[in-house]
């Protein structure tokens, strides 16, 4: 059993433009369906605007979905509130990019780390500090740093204790939300590496969204592309990357600067990202696609799954295409 | 080297007494892509700023930028000025906090071509229509009247590239320039400026934290670390055979692409303290070679033509 699933799900947002413009739906999250299985990792990769946030937030159930269903090792998800839903919250945590935005300016590290262990109720004083102390070492944070103030720690060791107090609760599920986008290079391989070491120590499932192609195949066993709303790509890393499918991937994954010679041709797509609100008609990527045919304006591609079983909604891919091609 | 554009000479930085800049010497030639890579801190925009006297005063400057036959540093404001925006153009990460929001994008690139280029009114609009349509904006006729929020970050990045151009700059300094900005978007803006360097054989300097975006842009790659230039290069050596263990390391941190996955070698510990900095190699407490010879501040040695670094052990 998948310890996480999303079937189907959909989110959609109410807004506004300007102050006295008309409301109108936009559809973050367009039907997609994930699983992730414990103690492996889904990356979730896509650019702003994509929906992969708010495919966090389901995951978390931080939103209920419009449409669909989220279930947590089989049940439904509880809704955002409840008894049911605090107490699952022990099992899922959420890490995001800005660690110093994510914690409590006032308190101190080993504060901040405990605090969840105070509102789940677990362990005596004594137990609770003895399981911090346990937490720091894990996380790589030395003992004297537990009495320093966030703003006494560097953006990676920051982190790392943001990292300590996910894992406090021991949980089952990770979400991190661009864990690594502000960490320097350097720092960034050490917090890749510890959490890929964690995983291995703990079994813990992740979701890792991030717009960094590199980091999403360093850490993911399957990996999911998004684009406006929808997945276009779900499959192995290695074999995603290197052979990318769906159009939006290629250009993807061309887009990568690397050092040393470039392997594919680079694909430049013209034109913005897409706006949400504004969701082209068929495949929502074809205005940008440099192999879209009639088709791909009027109808919707669907998930197919592939020879190589990865998943493609892409008509160029789909089996009679390919024969005819 | 042909004929220097620019040349550094040991520029040093300090605020309040406690050093930014380190000494830097660095040159760049008419029409050449230089890169500029480091950390946070490692003093790659500080450089810039210092150079085009834009840090506050408490920044105390010393050393030399000569920008031909002119001694920037120290040089009188009317001279700055006309360096500022005209001879070197500078544009920055965040396109949306550089432009002005409430002036329409076109009116923001006409006061540029105005203050320097003297031209009158219909000329100024004109000509900024012809930069729109350098930097690829869809019709440029209509966007020159929009306000930044109306446009994305990938188009008010190319008004900030329109805006640098109006000066018809022979250095064009870009500090991060696609950082904030989603991968496709990335690729264009690298795209366009990889074409306008070459067209108007204007010189680049780009600063960036991603290896991979110099090695795509520049000939040539300068490795900050600490506040000092550690190792210098041609862009294909600098990545074949990277000889600072601060460079070694940037590059095994750097996760692949392709084949198989392999364990990150993260650089351990974090950049100094530039108050706190130690005795000689400012790498040293994290340099898994570092020996007692590396308490003295290494000088440059030179292990092929045009690659130089500041390690001693670097030509073991």
């Amino acid at each position: 059993m998948s310890l996480l699933e999303l079937r189907d799900a959909a989110q959609s947002y109410t807004t506004r433009r300007g102050l006295l413009g008309r409301a109108s739906q936009v559809r973050a999250v367009d039907g997609i369906s994930l699983h992730v299985e414990p103690g492996q990792t889904l990356g979730v990769v896509g650019e702003s605007g994509c929906g992969k946030s708010t495919t966090g937030r389901l995951m978390l159930g931080l939103e209920r979905p419009s449409d669909g269903t989220v279930l947590f090792e089989g049940q439904p998800m509880p809704a955002p509130g409840t008894p049911e839903w605090r107490h699952l919250r022990r099992r899922m945590q959420l890490v995001f990019q800005d660690p110093l935005g994510a914690m409590d300016r006032r308190l101190t590290i080993a504060q901040q780390v405990e605090e969840p262990l105070i509102i789940h109720g677990i362990g005596t004083a004594e137990e609770r500090r003895a399981r911090v102390a346990q937490l720091l070492v894990d996380v790589g944070l030395r003992a004297d740093q537990a009495a320093r103030h966030p703003h006494e720690l560097s953006g990676g060791q920051r982190q790392r204790a943001v990292l300590a107090r996910a894992l406090a609760t021991d949980p089952a599920l990770l979400v991190c939300d661009e864990p690594v986008s502000a960490l320097d290079v350097s720092i960034q391989a050490q917090v890749v590496n510890m959490l890929t070491d964690l995983q291995a120590a703990r079994g813990i499932a992740m979701v890792f969204i991030s717009h960094d192609l590199k980091v999403v195949r360093q850490v993911s066993h399957r990996v999911a592309v998004m684009y406006l709303g929808r997945i276009v790509e779900q499959g192995d890393p290695e074999a995603l990357f290197a052979d990318p499918i769906h159009p939006y991937t290629q250009a993807l994954v061309s887009a990568i600067p690397v050092p040393g010679p470039r392997r594919i041709k680079r694909i430049v797509l013209t034109g913005d990202p897409p706006n949400p609100a504004n969701r082209p008609t068929g495949c929502a990527f074809h205005p940008r696609c440099q192999m879209a045919i009639s088709r791909c304006a009027v109808e919707t591609p669907q998930l197919l799954t592939q020879p190589d079983g990865r998943d493609v909604a892409c008509h160029l891919s789909e089996p009679q295409a390919r024969m005819a091609a | 080297m042909a004929e220097a554009l620019v040349r550094l000479r040991d520029l040093q930085v300090r605020f309040g007494g406690v050093p930014a800049l380190r000494g830097v010497d660095l040159e760049i030639a008419r029409g050449e892509a230089i890169g500029l890579v480091g950390e946070s801190g490692s003093g790659k925009s500080v450089t810039w700023l210092a150079s085009l006297g834009l840090l506050p005063p408490t920044a105390r400057t010393t050393g030399s930028v000569m920008l031909g036959d002119t001694e920037l540093l120290g040089a009188a404001p009317a001279t700055l000025d006309d360096v500022r925006g005209g001879r070197i153009a500078m544009i920055f990460q965040d396109p949306a906090t550089a432009l002005n929001p409430v002036q329409r994008v076109g009116r923001q690139v006409v006061e540029a071509l105005q203050l320097h280029r003297g031209m009158d009114e219909a000329a100024a609009w004109a000509e900024a229509k012809r930069l729109f349509e350098l930097v690829g904006i869809p019709d440029p006729a209509r966007r020159i009247q929009v306000y930044p929020h109306e446009m994305s970050g990938g188009q008010n990045q190319r008004v900030m590239i329109a805006m640098a151009l109006a000066g018809q700059p022979e250095l064009l300094v870009a500090d991060e320039p696609t950082t904030a900005l989603d991968a496709t978007i990335q690729a264009q803006i690298l795209d366009l400026l990889r074409r306008l360097q070459a067209e108007l054989n204007m010189a680049l300097v780009l600063i960036s934290h991603d290896l991979g975006v110099v090695a795509d842009m520049c000939s040539r790659v300068a490795v900050m670390y600490a506040g000092r230039i550690v190792e210098q290069a041609e862009t294909a050596n600098l990545f074949e055979h990277p000889a600072h263990p601060y460079t070694q390391g940037l590059l095994g941190a750097l996760p692949d692409m392709v084949g198989p996955r392999r364990r990150l070698s993260a650089i351990p510990g974090s950049v100094p303290e530039p108050w706190n900095l130690p005795a000689g190699c400012a790498f040293g407490p994290r340099c898994d070679r570092h020996g007692p010879d590396c308490d003295i501040q290494p000088d440059f040695v030179t292990i092929a033509p045009g690659h130089v670094t500041a390690c001693v052990r670097a030509a073991a």
